[in-house]
C-alpha cells in the first residue's frame, strides 16, 4: 500500500520506471518465497504402479520355483494369518524390558508391558523386540501411509486426490485384497479415509476427541476376541488410541498412563493365548511422544517406536540381543509382504528384516543364509525397479547418486546369481552377498530420505533472508520515495544489470560443472545479485549526519503491536490461536486509535479546521469530529470484527472447539424452511452490499458522470448480483430439481459463474482505462482561472481526500485545460468546473473493491456473503476512523500513515480466518476448483489452482486489490 | 478545590506532604488487596485465589471499594461542591452507583467484543468487569464525582490539575494495560490453572493496579519539580 505514495508524488514521472521498479520488487519476493518453499515443502511424486504376483520385480528365477504353488507369490508364505496390533504412540521405552537388578521403576510408563518381557525371556526364539526408527512427520496419518506403502510420506504427496485422503500408491492392504485375503479392522477411523472399502469387516471409532481415553479401546475390546475366535479373517488389524490420547491429555508421566499400558498388556496377553501356529503377532507403535505427550516433529522421543514380533512357532535362530536392534519402521512392510507370500508394494523402500527368513533355530546355517540372501535379493530387485521408474518420472534424484546405486545393485545381483548357479558356495560368501544387498538397500533409502524427508536448512534460511532483505528494501524505498530526488531509474537499472549478470555467471558455472540447472537457485542468485548493489547504494548514500531512527518513523504503540504480531509467529500456540489473536490485536489497534484521538484532544468539542489547499479557495473548513464520533466508529468496528469472528473454523489442534455450522454450503442443509431463510439472508447481504455502494457513490455525486465505469456501476453490478443469487439458488437446490430440468440446471451452474467473472473482468478493465469518474465542464465568462470554486460535498471519506492528491490532480487538470486552450488560440479566460473531486480517489477504490468481491464471493459458500458485507462495513468504518485521526495535512508529499497500513493488514488476516480458512493443507477449500466447472477440469491444473488460490487468499486480494485501480489513477494524466 | 490547588502550587513542602499522603493512601489500597487474598482463608474452607476465584474477586472488589470510600471521607482529596444538602448527597450517591453499574456493563460488552465467550462463563466475565470497574471507575467516582466532563479532561493530554488526578491517571491506565497483557498467556499450551479465562486477565488487572499504586507516588515524587498544575 505504501507504494501508492510513490505513485502519487511523481505524476509527471515516467510511469514505466515505477512499474518496472514494482515488478522488480515483486520478483525479489517471489524468488525468496520460491527458495524457502523449495527447502521447506517436501514433495514426492506418488506413482500408481502396482506390484503383481505374475510379474517378478526383476530378471532371474524366483527362489525354489514357487511360482506354481498356491498362496505364494515372490516367496513362499511362512504365515497364513497376521494379527497387527497398532498401539498409537507406543514409544520404545514403554515396551522396553526392565532388568530385575535395577530398583523398581518409578516412572509410570516403565515396565508396564510385562507380558512382552515374559515372552522374550521364556521363548527367546519366538519373539523379538525392535526399536523402530520412524521418519518424520510423526503424525498418525503419515505413519499409517508409511506402514502400508513402505515409503516416506511427505507433507505434499503430489498426485493425491482433491479432498480425499485415500492412498493411491501400492500398499499392503491393496495387495492383501488382490490376493483375496479377508481383512478385519477395528479402531481408529483414520483407516476408513485411507482405505475406503478395503475391509471385509470393520469397526471404526472416532479418533478426533483426544480427551476421550476409552471409547476406541473399549470398542475394540468388545469385538477383538469374538472376531478372533470366529476365525473369519486372514488379517486382523486393531488400532488402539488410548495411549496416544492419554499422552495428549495427561502426558506420559501420569498414573493414567500406567493404567492404560497395563490394559494394553492384558490385551497382548489375551491375544498370545489365542494365537495359532500359523499366525504372526505384530505389536507396533506408529510413533513416539515427547515428554509432554505430543508428537509430529522429529525429536528422538517422537521417532523411536516399539516393534514387537511373536509367533507360536520358532522364528529366530538366535536369542535376542541384550539391547534391542534399531531398524527403520518401514522394514515391516516388505517383511510382512514376503512372510505372507505377497508381492512387496511397488513403492516400498524398506529393507526386509533378514533374520526372520532364517527358518527357525533348527535350520541348517547354509540354507538359512541362502533364504536370507534370497529375501534380500527380491527386496533389492523391487527397490531397484522402483528407483528406476521414479527417476524416469521426475528429476528428484541426482544422476551421480543413481549411477552409484545402480553399480552396487548390479554387482550384488551378479554375485547372487553366481552363488545360485554354484550351490556349493560357502556360508561366508552368502553372508557377503547379503551384506552387499543390504548396503544397496540402505543406500537407496538414504537417497530417498535426503530428497523427500529432509528440510534443506540452507535454502530455508536463504529464502527467509532474501524475504527479509526485500522487506527492508520496501521500507527504505517507501521512505525515500517521499523525497523529491528519488532516482528510480538509476536505482533500478544498475541492480537489474547486476542481477542478470550474476544469474548468467551462475548458469554458466552450473553448465560447465555439469550440474542440474535449478530455476529456483538461479532466480535467488539473480535476486541477491540485484539486491546487494541496491543496499550498497543505500549504505553509501545514507550520509553520516542522518540518525538511524529516521528509518523507523513508526509511532511507538503501532511498532509495539507489530512486534507482538511478529513474535506471535514464533510460538506454535499463538500460530494455532491466530484466528483469535488477530482480531484481538486489531481491536487493540482500533481502541488505541480512538484513545489517541481523545488524548490528543481531537475529539473534544468540534472545532473548525482550515486545510490549506493549493491554488483553490475551497470551503474546506469542515466540522470534523463530534464528541463521540470516533468512539462510535471504534465500537462499530469492534462489533463487526466480533460478528465476523462467529464464522470460525477450528484448527485441527483444538479438539474441544466446534467449527461454525455457517461455513457449510446451503446444499448441505436439511430443513427446507431454514434453508430458505438463510438463502434470503445471503441474497439480502448481496443487495445490501450493492445498495450501500450505490448510495455511497450517489451521496458523493459519482453516479452523475457519463464515464463508462459509472455506467457499469449503474447496470453491470446489479446484473452481477442477479447472476450470483441465481447461481446460489441452483447450487443449493440442485438436488431437488425435477429430472427433465437437470441438464438445464447443470448448464446454468456452469455458465452463471463464468458470466459473473466475465462481467467483473470487463468492469475492472473499464476502471483501469478510465479510472477518474469526475465530471468536467468548461465554460467561458469567469474573470480568472485561478479562483475556481470546487464543489466539495460532504465530509471527507478517507484519509486520501485530505491529502495532497486532490489539489494535485486538480491543478494538473487546470493546466491541461489551459494548455489545450492556448493551443487552440481561443481568446478570453475560461472557467473550469470540476465535480466529484472530493471522492475521486475513494470512488475508484470502492468500485474496484465491489468488482473484485463478486467473483471471490462465488468461490466461497453462500453464507460467507455476510462476512463480505461485514468486511465492506469494516473497511468503511476504518477509513472514517483513520480520516478522523489524520492530523492536518502538512504541505508536502502524500504519505500513508502506519496506523492505516497495520490496521489494513490485520483486517486482511482476520478476514482470512472469518471466511473459513486455516493455514493448513487439510483446510484448503478444494470445492472452489469446481465453481463454474461442475464437470472438473480434465488434465489442466493451472485453472483449478488459480480458483483455489483465489479462494484461499480472497481477503488479501480484496484488501490489496482495492488499491489496484487507484495507483494508475494517480499516475495517469486526466 | 481552589484552596488545595493553591496550596499545591505554593510551596514544595506542601507538595511533599501531599505526596506523602498520597503514598500512604495508596499503601492502604495495596494492603487491602493483600489482606483480601490472605484473610478469607481463615474464615472460609478451601479458599484460594485460583480455585475459588469468583469468591476472591468479590472479596477483593468489596475491600478495595471500602478502602476507597474510607479514603474519600478521611483524606478528602477533592473538596465537594458547594451544595451539601443531604438530598443532594443521596442523589449524588445514587448517581455514582448507576455510573458504576454502567461501567460494569460496558466493560462486559467490550470484553465480549474483544473475544470473550458470549454465552458461556457470563458470571466470570461480569465479575472481571466488576473488578476492573473497581480499579478504574471507583477511584474516578471518588475523586471526580459523577462528572463525565471531568473524567474526559483528566484522561487527555495536559488535563490533570493535581497530584491526585495525576496518580488516578497512572493507576487507571496501569490497570487497563495489566488486564490487556493478562490476555496474552491464554492461548499458550502450558496447561496452568491460571491460564483459564478470565483468571489471567483479573490477575493482570490486579497486578497492573498495584503497580500503578506503587509507582505513581514515586513517579510524582521524582518529577515533582517539573509538575505544575494549572488551575482550571
Amino acid at each position: 500500500m505504501r507504494w501508492l505514495g510513490i505513485g502519487t508524488v511523481y505524476l509527471q514521472m515516467q510511469k514505466v520506471s515505477v512499474l518496472l521498479f514494482l515488478a522488480w520488487v515483486c520478483f525479489l519476493f517471489y524468488a525468496g518465497i520460491a527458495l524457502f518453499t523449495s527447502g521447506f515443502l517436501l514433495t514426492r511424486l506418488e506413482l500408481t504402479n502396482h506390484s503383481s504376483c505374475q510379474e517378478p520385480p526383476g530378471p532371474g528365477s524366483l527362489p525354489w520355483g514357487h511360482r506354481g504353488q498356491p498362496g505364494a507369490c515372490w516367496m513362499a508364505a511362512r504365515f497364513s494369518r497376521v494379527v497387527l496390533v497398532l498401539i498409537d504412540a507406543l514409544r520404545f521405552d514403554f515396551a522396553q524390558p526392565q532388568r530385575s537388578a535395577e530398583p523398581p521403576a518409578s516412572l509410570p510408563f516403565l515396565g508396564k508391558l510385562g507380558s512382552l518381557q515374559k515372552i522374550l525371556e521364556t521363548q527367546p526364539h519366538h519373539a523379538r523386540l525392535y526399536r523402530a526408527q520412524v521418519d518424520p512427520p510423526t503424525t498418525t496419518m503419515q505413519r499409517l501411509k508409511a506402514l502400508t506403502t513402505g515409503s516416506l510420506p511427505t507433507f505434499i504427496d503430489a498426485g493425491s486426490n482433491f479432498a480425499s485422503h485415500a492412498i493411491v500408491e501400492d500398499n499392503l492392504i491393496k495387495q492383501l485384497n488382490s490376493a483375496g485375503r479377508r481383512i478385519v479392522f477395528m479402531g481408529d477411523d483414520t483407516w476408513k479415509a485411507l482405505f475406503p472399502g478395503a475391509f471385509s469387516q470393520a469397526f471404526f471409532f472416532p479418533s478426533f476427541n483426544t480427551r476421550d481415553l476409552h471409547t476406541v479401546d473399549n470398542g475394540i475390546l468388545e469385538h477383538l476376541y469374538p472376531t478372533m475366535d470366529s476365525g473369519e479373517w486372514d488379517v486382523l488389524i486393531a488400532h488402539f488410541l488410548g495411549v496416544d490420547h492419554c499422552g495428549h491429555r495427561h502426558g506420559p508421566h501420569h498414573p493414567e498412563m500406567a493404567k492404560k499400558l497395563s490394559q494394553m498388556d492384558q490385551v497382548i496377553q489375551g491375544l498370545v493365548e489365542r494365537l495359532e501356529n500359523d499366525t504372526l503377532l505384530v505389536v507396533a507403535g506408529d510413533h513416539g511422544m515427547t515428554v509432554s505427550g505430543d508428537h509430529g516433529g522429529d525429536s528422538e522421543l517422537e521417532v523411536s517406536a516399539a516393534l514387537f514380533l511373536y509367533s507360536p512357532t520358532a522364528l529366530f535362530p538366535s536369542t535376542p540381543p541384550e539391547e534391542p536392534e534399531v531398524i527403520p519402521q518401514i522394514s515391516l512392510v516388505p517383511t510382512l509382504a514376503l512372510l505372507l507370500g505377497l508381492p512387496i508394494p511397488f513403492g516400498n523402500i524398506g529393507e526386509v528384516i533378514a533374520e526372520l527368513f532364517s527358518g527357525g533355530k533348527d535350520s541348517q546355517p547354509h540354507s538359512s543364509a541362502l533364504a536370507q540372501a534370497s529375501a534380500l535379493h527380491i527386496n533389492a530387485q523391487q527397490v531397484s525397479r522402483f528407483l528406476h521408474t521414479y527417476s524416469a518420472a521426475t528429476q528428484d534424484f541426482q544422476v551421480v547418486e543413481l549411477r552409484r546405486l545402480q553399480n552396487l545393485f548390479s554387482k550384488a545381483s551378479a554375485d547372487y546369481q553366481w552363488l545360485l548357479k554354484n550351490p556349493q558356495g560357502a556360508e561366508e560368501t552368502l553372508k557377503t552377498v547379503a551384506a552387499e544387498l543390504q548396503q544397496f538397500l540402505r543406500g537407496a533409502r538414504a537417497v530417498c530420505i535426503e530428497f523427500w524427508a529432509r528440510f534443506s536448512l540452507v535454502r530455508m534460511a536463504g529464502g527467509a533472508a532474501l524475504l527479509a532483505a526485500a522487506c527492508f528494501l520496501c521500507m527504505l524505498a517507501s521512505q525515500w520515495a517521499t523525497s523529491p530526488a528519488f532516482p528510480f531509474y538509476s536505482l533500478l537499472l544498475i541492480p537489474v544489470a547486476w542481477g542478470v549478470a550474476g544469474a548468467m555467471v551462475c548458469a554458466a558455472l552450473l553448465a560447465t560443472t555439469g550440474l542440474k540447472l535449478d530455476v529456483v537457485v538461479l532466480a535467488a542468485v539473480a535476486a541477491v545479485g540485484s539486491l546487494l548493489p541496491f543496499l550498497w547504494n543505500a549504505w553509501a548514500g545514507w550520509g553520516p549526519g542522518r540518525p538511524l531512527t529516521s528509518l523507523l518513523p513508526i509511532p511507538r504503540p503501532i511498532l509495539l503491536l507489530l512486534l507482538i504480531r511478529l513474535a506471535a509467529f514464533f510460538s506454535d500456540s499463538f500460530v494455532v490461536a491466530e484466528a483469535k489473536a488477530t482480531p484481538f490485536l486489531l481491536g487493540s489497534l482500533i481502541l488505541l486509535l480512538v484513545v489517541q484521538l481523545h488524548w490528543e484532544g481531537q475529539m473534544l468539542p468540534p472545532k473548525l479546521l482550515t486545510i490549506p489547499r493549493l491554488g483553490s479557495s475551497a470551503p474546506t473548513g469542515l466540522p470534523r469530529h463530534s464528541g463521540t464520533y470516533a468512539l462510535r466508529l471504534g465500537v462499530g468496528l469492534l462489533l463487526c470484527t466480533r460478528l465476523a469472528g462467529l464464522f470460525h473454523r477450528c484448527p485441527e489442534e483444538t479438539p474441544a472447539c466446534h467449527s461454525s455450522p455457517w461455513l457449510n454450503p446451503l446444499a448441505s442443509m436439511v430443513g427446507g424452511r431454514a434453508k430458505n431463510l438463510w438463502y434470503g439472508a445471503c441474497v439480502g447481504a448481496l443487495v445490501a452490499l450493492l445498495a450501500a455502494v450505490r448510495l455511497w457513490l450517489r451521496h458523493y455525486g459519482n453516479l452523475k458522470s457519463p464515464e463508462p465505469p459509472v455506467l457499469f456501476v449503474r447496470w453491470g453490478l446489479p446484473l452481477m448480483a442477479l447472476g450470483t443469487a441465481a447461481y446460489w439458488a441452483l447450487a443449493s437446490g440442485a438436488d431437488e430439481a425435477p429430472p427433465r430440468l437437470r441438464a438445464l440446471v447443470a448448464g446454468a451452474s456452469a455458465v452463471l459463474p463464468r458470466a459473473v467473472v466475465g462481467l467483473a473482468a470487463a468492469g475492472l478493465v473499464l476502471l483501469l482505462w478510465r479510472p477518474v469518474t469526475v465530471l468536467v465542464k468548461a465554460g467561458a465568462g469567469a474573470p480568472r482561472t485561478r479562483t475556481v470554486l470546487t464543489p466539495f460535498s460532504g465530509p471527507p471519506t478517507s484519509q486520501a481526500d485530505l491529502d495532497y492528491v486532490v489539489p494535485q490532480i486538480y491543478r494538473h487538470m487546470q493546466e491541461e485545460f489551459r494548455g489545450r486552450l492556448e493551443r487552440t488560440r481561443s481568446e478570453g479566460p475560461l472557467t473550469v468546473a470540476v465535480y466529484q473531486l472530493g471522492s475521486v480517489y475513494s470512488a475508484a477504490m470502492v468500485t474496484a473493491l465491489t468488482l473484485l468481491a463478486f467473483p471471490l464471493l462465488l468461490l466461497h459458500t453462500e453464507r460467507i456473503s455476510l462476512v463480505f458485507l461485514l468486511l465492506f462495513l469494516q473497511s468503511f468504518l476504518l477509513l472514517h476512523l483513520l480520516a478522523a485521526g489524520v492530523p492536518v495535512p502538512s504541505p508536502g508529499p502524500f504519505t500513508v500513515p502506519w496506523q492505516a497500513v497495520s490496521a489494513w493488514a490485520l483486517m486482511a488476516a482476520q478476514t482470512f480466518y472469518s471466511t473459513g480458512h486455516q493455514p493448513v493443507f487439510p483446510a484448503i477449500h478444494w470445492h472452489a476448483a469446481f465453481v463454474g466447472f461442475p464437470e472438473g477440469h480434465g488434465s489442466s491444473t493451472w485453472l483449478p489452482a488459480l480458483l483455489v488460490g483465489a479462494n484461499t487468499f480472497a481477503s488479501h486480494l480484496l484488501f490489496a486489490g482495492s488499491r489496484l485501480s487507484t495507483a494508475p489513477a494517480l499516475a495517469l494524466p486526466v | 478545590m481552589l484552596t488545595l490547588l493553591q496550596r499545591v502550587t505554593q510551596g514544595s513542602t506542601m507538595k511533599n506532604t501531599d505526596i506523602k499522603r498520597l503514598f500512604y493512601a495508596h499503601l492502604l489500597c495495596v494492603f487491602s488487596i493483600i489482606l483480601s487474598t490472605f484473610v478469607p482463608s481463615f474464615f472460609l474452607e478451601s479458599f484460594s485465589i485460583l480455585e475459588t476465584h469468583l469468591t476472591w474477586l468479590c472479596i477483593c472488589s468489596v475491600s478495595v471499594i471500602a478502602v476507597n470510600l474510607v479514603l474519600y471521607f478521611v483524606v478528602k482529596p477533592n473538596v465537594s461542591s458547594k451544595r451539601s444538602s443531604s438530598s443532594h448527597k443521596v442523589a449524588r450517591f445514587l448517581k455514582c452507583c448507576i455510573y458504576f453499574l454502567m461501567s460494569c456493563f460496558s466493560f462486559h460488552v467490550i470484553f465480549v467484543l474483544y473475544g470473550a465467550p458470549l454465552i458461556e462463563l457470563v458470571l466470570e466475565t461480569f465479575l472481571f468487569a466488576v473488578i476492573l470497574s473497581t480499579f478504574t471507575t471507583v477511584p474516578c467516582l471518588c475523586l471526580l464525582g459523577p462528572n463525565l466532563k471531568a473524567w474526559l479532561r483528566v484522561f487527555s493530554r495536559n488535563g490533570v490539575s493535581s497530584i491526585w488526578e495525576n496518580s488516578l491517571q497512572i493507576t487507571t491506565i496501569a490497570s487497563f494495560i495489566g488486564a490487556w497483557l493478562g490476555a496474552f498467556p491464554i492461548p499458550l499450551d502450558w496447561g496452568r490453572p491460571w491460564q483459564v479465562w478470565p483468571i489471567s486477565c483479573t490477575l493482570g488487572a490486579t497486578f497492573g493496579y498495584v503497580a500503578g499504586l506503587v509507582l505513581s507516588p514515586l513517579w510524582i515524587y521524582r518529577n515533582r519539580k517539573q509538575l505544575t498544575y494549572k488551575n482550571n
